[in-house]
């Protein structure tokens, strides 16, 4: 057998550059640290967030008190220590000290102590109500955008990257909440305060404070800077060995199958390889932070203190404020690296919550309809009457001057010169004109990409047409508001898409209201009875990851039997049976034609046999009705359906 | 269990062992400069020994807190380089273990699953690996160095912190062994949420065609008002960590400062010293609070761990240790041998039951059969995708045990019924079938498949790039493109499993017929739905029930199999 060359890993790590938006899932390594993503409005985005803590106002109040409350005693504390000491300083060598200034001081600092104690708690107490909310509320409000979000948003969005809209992006926006925000505030109060106190205490040791400064930013700078390259290379590294994990284990069995396991095994390796280099470059440099940043403040400590002495030897300062001061200088490190390290994590969280911002900002789907959809009642005289409850009859309640009219609903379709494209660049249709009279089954035929899906993907306004005009019972598909334009029609399409629940909840997402006799009745119409039943639960079973214990024909069955249960005076069948074998398809027959019976249906299949009995046959090539006529006529005719139709019996 | 993994830091091993090693003395140098401090103070300050022992101290520290530095820069280093290498070898061994997986395998876990244990998994339990690294040796040395620093100053003072690491370490490990479980059902709600997401995206259509957004969100605001519960539970108790902790360490400089106080009083200690003491209660009690920081991240950390242990545990169900490395398969036969299969592996639950047929080399044959019939199942016993029950598999007159895996697959071509292209070019993935193809194969494999004419449409010709999934060209195309690819094998056998659903009933006809052209030596194999693209078999095998029901031509089985009748005529109706 041949050795397969391996690809060199720049060729590899071409193919699975990261695309743009989507990121690497899960609580990656260096989730903190995702210095490459600038915010672009961060004010504006701020704004918004502080929108979300609507509601929260006392809590919030109290949190920030708590904060100042924690940063306060924290440099109170400190101070406390100068007396202590200096207490200690007089007393040592009396022969009967007074302890009642000492004792005092003791329990002044065990007080401010606990409200410390209790404020930080506090804080993390209401934050964890404050910032869970939060966390909830966007997830949910992205959730019910995402649901009018029009269908041309899901084709240009992988999941993967939709998901971190829920994932990713949240959690950092939690984080910032939680920890970024307010910590960098009180970090920001901590360092005002000490160096408030350390002024107030000698200015002199001061002067040492501003050259740290500068050494540590001189540091944060140059550190910072190597290690926010290597963060973006780590990035993009990991974006890249998720794509390649994602699509070869997806293509698993491909893999085995051409005994390719060795080559895919070498190429993994080398992006991994190359993720490696990276990955330990950038988290050495993040690792290096803490060390340097704490004997930084060793060293300043030293020079305080080599300073400070010669100043007390020189009789400027006492030795409780050089006690109190070194003290600082411990505390005034800390806030300052925090801060350095919160600005990355606080970026990208911004930068994440503008992309979720982006996805609440994407408009959603048209809707200016007014027409809506009513159960309704014939009267005498042949005139509609709206009913609150089911009655078999639907009704369009159309506004008109200052009241209603009602347009029975019967299933009539009518598409006048309509042209669409997907993108502007593309047309897929081509002025396709039809007519579907109530109750007639319109077959789509033609091969794939011609357009057949698209017509049904009009007619339900998943897409809006980009010109000509769709009628519904005579009125313009547009005036009608499109979740009762939807709810008028029931699709089973190819992809047979179940959910995690049992049997019957799959089947009564037709009908919410459906009772537990009619899911049995429309499972026996789509003829799902029989299986069910012999599942281990009945109805009760329960569907785990998209119907995946049900074979692929059992699951299009439910996906009728959802339909069915609908009930509603326009099908469209999009491929529905074509991943069941012509003979199942064949004892589903009686039941699919009980469903069709009386409604409008839009047929599309492969198989030409669903669709003989069609009251009219559009055989589509290239968005274009090339020939349209029942069976017969389409065969007399001798055009591309006869020759598909016969083609099919070449082999006889 | 740990052990498995840990065996994975491999050639990493210097610095997992550097890492410790530079840590200790980062800790030493640490934990030891408080105790310079002393001596600035009471011998520098307070004895007044001058600025010139304050600038000898403090050169020292100075030169200490730099050497600390140093080793600090260099554990981050080694830290490093052992974590990512520590990932990327688990990362290796995992992707290795799963490329050595059959079928059944990878049935058991399921896809989705085993990306979430390679990308998340894999992150979660290096981080908790980089972590542990270095506080699994800073906490404990930093609590021994600093205990003995302290009871060095004053073993008295030091009776303190009998009583606070108990405490503080008693209500540490109560805190997190309770807050483990939560934590638990907290992933698993997230896990749901997450599943119900992405439940909605795959079924927006489902959704949007139903008008059911309004359920879907009723759904959704139940499953993220559980997560928020189950995160306030968990999270309430760990933020009670920080106020025990602020107690104790609180508690005790007080203390401290009270009982020091009244040893400088007493002569028996020094300003200094207490200083250095406070500075060891501080190192003290943060070295425990990093202790149970380390537990909750090794908590997080052992699901993933289990998870991706499964995998490396999990036994490759088909290995051709035992076959013979000589043997070429000599021709196209095919012999089913009274086979029994059993997904489950188990007699009372079996999917083929008493298969028996024999083809000759370059056959065509069909196989047809209801939804759930067997029929992929029974060729995927040709390659050896899963190992029979009972019975023998045949190929070439050789039980497909005996062969090399790679010289058995290599002779035996498959187009699976879900077909994936990779991400790179069209010329690229042909070359899946054969590594060395040249251009003129490639195109002739192309154009049997009837995959020639729209390949040359694309600007790019067969240099055109294919997306991740093979996205950008429609589901006909890559089908032919799956068949294209299997056919520059030149295998002896070849099988297609319903790989022309999405290709017209013309386009498939002339697929057949190239197939039966150029390929005349070659046993085919096809499991298809349409009559049309069987009937010309030299036989057909009608499967129901995991049965052959009946086996024939086609003008055999229209006498014979009710069946087959039955289809034939559900298929023809209409036509006369």
């Amino acid at each position: 057998m041949a050795k397969k060359p391996t690809m060199p890993p720049s060729e590899i790590r071409e193919k699975y550059q990261a695309k743009p938006g989507s990121r690497p899932g899960g609580r990656g390594p260096g989730g903190r640290g995702r210095p490459m993503e600038k915010p672009k409005d961060a004010i504006g985005t701020t704004k918004r967030i502080l929108k979300y803590l609507h509601g929260y106002e006392w809590q919030l109040g109290i949190v920030a008190l708590t904060l100042v409350v924690t940063a306060v005693t924290g440099v109170a504390a400190t101070y406390f220590l100068k007396p202590i000491f200096n207490d200690l300083a007089v007393m040592v060598g009396q022969e009967d000290p007074d302890l009642t200034h000492f004792i005092s001081t003791l329990l002044t600092l065990g007080g401010i102590y606990l409200i410390s104690i209790l404020s930080s708690y506090l804080y993390s107490r209401l934050m964890l109500n404050i910032s869970t909310g939060i966390l909830r509320r966007v997830r949910v409000d992205v959730f019910r955008h995402m649901q009018g979000l029009p269908m041309q948003f899901f084709d240009s969005h992988h999941h993967g990257e939709l998901m971190s809209r829920f994932t990713n992006d949240t959690d950092t926006l939690r984080e910032l909440i939680s920890n970024g925000l307010p910590h960098t505030v009180q970090s920001l109060i901590t360092i005002v305060g000490v160096f408030g106190m350390m002024l107030f205490l000698s200015w002199q040791l001061t002067i040492l404070v501003i050259v740290m400064l500068l050494v540590i930013f001189l540091i944060i700078a140059k550190v910072g800077g190597r290690s926010a390259n290597y963060f973006i290379r780590q990035q993009r590294a990991i974006g890249q060995i998720n794509g390649f994990i994602e699509e070869h284990i997806e293509g698993q069995r491909v893999i085995k199958v051409f005994c390719h396991e060795n080559t895919t095994v070498q190429e993994f390796a080398a992006l991994n390889e190359q993720w490696r280099e990276a990955a330990a470059n950038a988290q050495t440099f993040g690792g290096m932070m803490g060390p340097i940043m704490g004997n930084l403040s060793h060293v300043h400590y030293a020079a305080t203190a080599a300073l400070g002495a010669a100043l007390a030897i020189g009789g400027w300062l006492d030795i409780g404020t050089i006690a109190s001061f070194l003290q600082y200088t411990r505390n005034f490190s800390n806030p300052v690296t925090q801060i350095s390290q919160q600005f990355n994590s606080i970026l990208s969280a911004l930068a994440g919550a503008e992309r979720v911002f982006a996805l609440l900002d994407t408009p959603h789907e048209e809707d200016q309809g007014d027409v809506t959809l009513v159960y309704a009642r014939r009267q005498a005289d042949g005139s509609m009457t709206e009913s609150p409850e089911r009655t078999g009859h639907w009704a369009w309640k159309v506004p008109e001057n200052d009241g209603y009219t009602y347009v029975e609903v019967r299933g009539d379709v009518r598409l006048y010169d309509v042209s669409f494209g997907y993108t502007p660049e593309k047309t897929v249709l081509k002025h396709i004109s039809l007519y579907a009279k109530p109750g007639q089954k319109i077959a789509f035929v033609g091969s794939t990409g011609a357009g057949k899906t698209t017509i049904t993907n009009l007619i339900n306004r998943f897409y809006e047409i980009q010109s000509g005009s769709i009628t519904y019972d005579g009125i313009d598909l547009t005036r009608i508001r499109k979740a009762d334009l939807r709810r008028s029609m029931s699709m089973v399409l190819q992809d047979t898409h179940l959910f995690t629940g049992t049997v019957r909840e799959n089947i009564r997402y037709g009908r919410l209201d459906a009772t537990d006799e009619e899911v049995v009745a429309a499972a026996k119409l789509a003829n799902a009875h029989f299986f069910i039943s012999h599942l281990p639960q009945g109805y009760d079973t329960v569907l785990t990851g998209d119907g995946a214990n049900l074979s692929q024909g059992q699951r299009q069955l439910v996906a009728i039997a959802r339909a069915a249960v609908a009930d509603p005076p326009v099908l469209i069948l999009d491929e529905a049976t074509s991943s069941i074998d012509t003979r199942t398809e064949k004892l589903i027959e009686r039941g699919m034609d009980t469903l069709m019976e009386d409604r409008t249906v839009f047929v599309i299949a492969h198989r030409l046999s669903t669709v003989r009995n069609s009251a009219a046959i559009m055989v589509l090539e290239q968005g274009e009705i090339i020939e349209r006529g029942d069976h017969e006529e389409l065969l007399r005719q001798g055009g591309r359906y006869h020759d598909l139709y016969t083609g099919m019996f070449e082999l006889d | 269990m740990l052990k498995r993994l840990l065996s994975c830091v491999g050639k990493y091993k210097w610095a997992a062992i550097l890492a410790p090693v530079t840590i200790i003395f980062e800790v030493l140098l640490e934990t030891t400069i408080p105790l310079y401090i002393s001596d600035i103070i009471d011998t520098g300050i307070n004895g007044g020994a001058g600025v010139g022992y304050v600038l000898q101290v403090g050169g020292k520290m100075v030169l200490m807190a730099l050497l600390s530095m140093l080793c600090g820069v260099l554990a981050a280093k080694f830290a490093a380089v052992a974590g990512t290498g520590f990932a990327c070898n688990v990362r290796n061994r995992v992707f290795q273990k799963i490329q050595d997986f059959s079928f059944a395998n990878i049935d058991r876990f399921s896809t989705p699953s085993l990306i979430t244990r390679l990308t998340t998994d894999v992150n979660t339990v290096q981080m908790a690996f980089t972590s542990s690294i270095r506080m699994m040796v800073r906490a404990p040395i930093m609590l021994i160095m600093a205990t003995y620093m302290a009871v060095r100053i004053n073993a008295k003072l030091s009776v303190i912190f009998l009583f606070a690491i108990p405490i503080l370490g008693g209500s540490l490990a109560i805190i997190t062994k309770h807050a483990m479980p939560r934590f638990k059902a907290m992933f698993e709600k997230y896990d749901k949420l997450n599943a119900s997401i992405q439940e909605m995206l795959i079924a927006i259509r489902v959704v949007k065609a139903f008008v059911r957004g309004d359920h879907e969100i009723e759904k959704f605001e139940v499953s993220a008002a559980d997560v928020q519960n189950a995160q306030k539970r968990a999270e309430k108790l760990v933020i009670l960590n920080s106020p025990i902790m602020q107690f104790c360490m609180y508690g005790c400089m007080i203390a401290v400062s009270w009982f020091g106080g009244m040893h400088i009083l007493n002569g028996t200690m020094t300003t200094g010293l207490l200083m250095s003491f406070i500075s060891y209660i501080t190192q003290i009690l943060s070295s425990l609070m990093m202790v149970s920081f380390m537990f909750i991240m090794v908590v997080m950390a052992s699901t993933s761990i289990k998870r991706i242990n499964e995998v490396l545990d999990e036994l490759p169900d088909i290995t051709d240790e035992n076959a013979d490395p000589a043997l070429q398969v000599a021709d196209g036969s095919i012999e089913f041998d009274h086979v029994y299969f059993s997904y489950a592996k188990r007699a009372d639950n079996l999917t083929l039951t008493d298969i028996d047929f024999r083809i000759e080399p370059g056959e065509t044959v069909g196989i047809l059969g209801g939804t759930g019939s067997a029929k992929s199942t029974l060729v995927q016993l040709i390659p050896r995708l899963y190992d029979v029950f009972e019975g023998s598999v045949k190929v070439g007159g050789h039980d497909v045990r005996d062969y090399k895996i790679e010289n058995l697959r290599e002779n035996v071509a498959m187009v699976l019924q879900v077909n994936n292209l990779f991400a790179g070019s069209i010329k690229e993935n042909l070359r899946w079938g054969k590594a060395d193809a040249t251009d003129e194969e490639i195109e002739a494999a192309a154009r049997a498949a009837q995959a020639h004419d729209f390949i040359m449409s694309f600007p790019d010709g067969y240099d055109t790039m294919l997306e991740q999934g093979g996205v950008n060209v429609s589901g006909g195309q890559k089908q032919r493109l799956c068949i294209a690819r299997a056919l520059i094998k030149k295998p002896k056998i070849i099988i297609l499993d319903d790989s022309t659903s999405a290709v017209d009933v013309a386009t498939d006809a002339k697929i057949r017929q190239a197939l039966q052209e150029g390929l005349a030596d070659t046993t085919t194999l096809i499991i298809a739905q349409r009559i049309s693209s069987i009937a010309g078999a030299d036989k057909i095998i009608v499967m129901e029930d995991g049965c052959i029901s009946a086996m024939g031509t086609h003008e055999e089985l229209l006498e014979t199999s009710e069946i087959y009748r039955d289809v034939y005529e559900s298929q023809q109706k209409g036509v006369e």
